[in-house]
């Protein structure tokens, strides 16, 4: 598996460490109800298809990024700087 | 203040295998510039009075024995001079903490490749190349510097390792140069 990081380019695998879901970008406004933290932290998909995660290059220039992927398929469709994405 | 002695990682060692030298360089003074949000352009004059500029990704530029290393988003490695007044970024001085090594040859490409998980070779990695990656489990710093030289910065920490590995490869590469496959 290779990401085609946006700084760096197309690395190996091993050069990334993956955090979990796009979700923990989109943390819940100071005073949100308990159930939006509980969805924050807790709830997940489980999605056969395209997915947003949350991957680290470690190994790279140290930016975190959103990668775009299909379960299904393995197909890397996206990899974006969150330090840059439009807010 | 006692006249302290500077001693480099490696006490300026070298060695040659098969064609291959890999020797400890001296880079002089390492200077880290990160830029502050909006300091772009007071950056970029600070760095004209020394004929540089900040450096696209995966580059560095050369003038007049100073280098300028991209290492990361908005942040490079000024090598081998004193900086000048930079307004608009963060300097911090890294020489301590840096190891470099050369590795020059027409074999070093195999040698590297044996390590580094990016395709080396010219005409993936010209001359003025700088990638930040990894020598087998190090992170590291590795410039182009010439069709067959190559520049790694490692932190010092790890300078023993990192010869420690490229060594080996170096005798994994001259022993297979006998052979035929």
């Amino acid at each position: 598996m290779r990401l085609t990081c946006p700084l760096c380019g197309e690395r190996d695998r091993r050069e990334f460490y993956y955090y979990g879901a796009e979700d923990y970008l989109h943390r819940p406004s100071e005073g949100a109800p308990l159930s939006e933290w509980d969805s924050y932290l807790h709830l997940r998909d489980n999605v056969a298809g395209v997915v947003r995660d949350l991957w680290y290059h470690e190994a790279g220039c140290a930016q975190w990024l959103v990668v775009t992927r299909n379960t299904v398929t393995h197909e890397i469709s996206g990899v974006e700087l969150v330090a840059e994405r439009a807010k | 203040m006692p006249d302290l002695i500077a001693k480099s990682a490696l006490e300026g060692r070298s060695l040659a295998l098969g064609g291959v030298t890999l020797a400890e360089v001296d880079p002089g003074p390492i200077t880290s510039i990160a830029l502050y949000p909006g300091g772009t352009k007071t950056a970029a004059k600070g760095l004209r009075t020394l004929g540089l500029a900040m450096p696209g990704p995966n580059s560095f530029i050369e003038k007049k024995g100073a280098r300028i290393v991209w290492t990361g988003r908005e942040q490079a490695f000024l090598i081998g001079v004193a900086p000048p007044a930079i307004e608009g970024a963060a300097l911090t001085d890294q020489s301590d903490g840096w190891a470099v090594l050369a590795l020059s040859g027409v074999a070093a490409v195999e040698v590297l490749a044996r390590l580094v998980p990016v395709d080396l070779r010219l005409a993936a990695c010209p001359v003025g190349t700088a990638l930040r990656t990894q020598v087998n489990h190090m992170n590291a710093v590795i410039l182009r510097t010439g069709d067959y030289g190559f520049e790694i910065l490692v932190f010092r920490s790890m300078a023993r390792t990192a010869w420690h590995e490229i060594e080996n490869a170096m005798h994994m590469v001259q022993a297979r140069a006998g052979t035929k496959i």
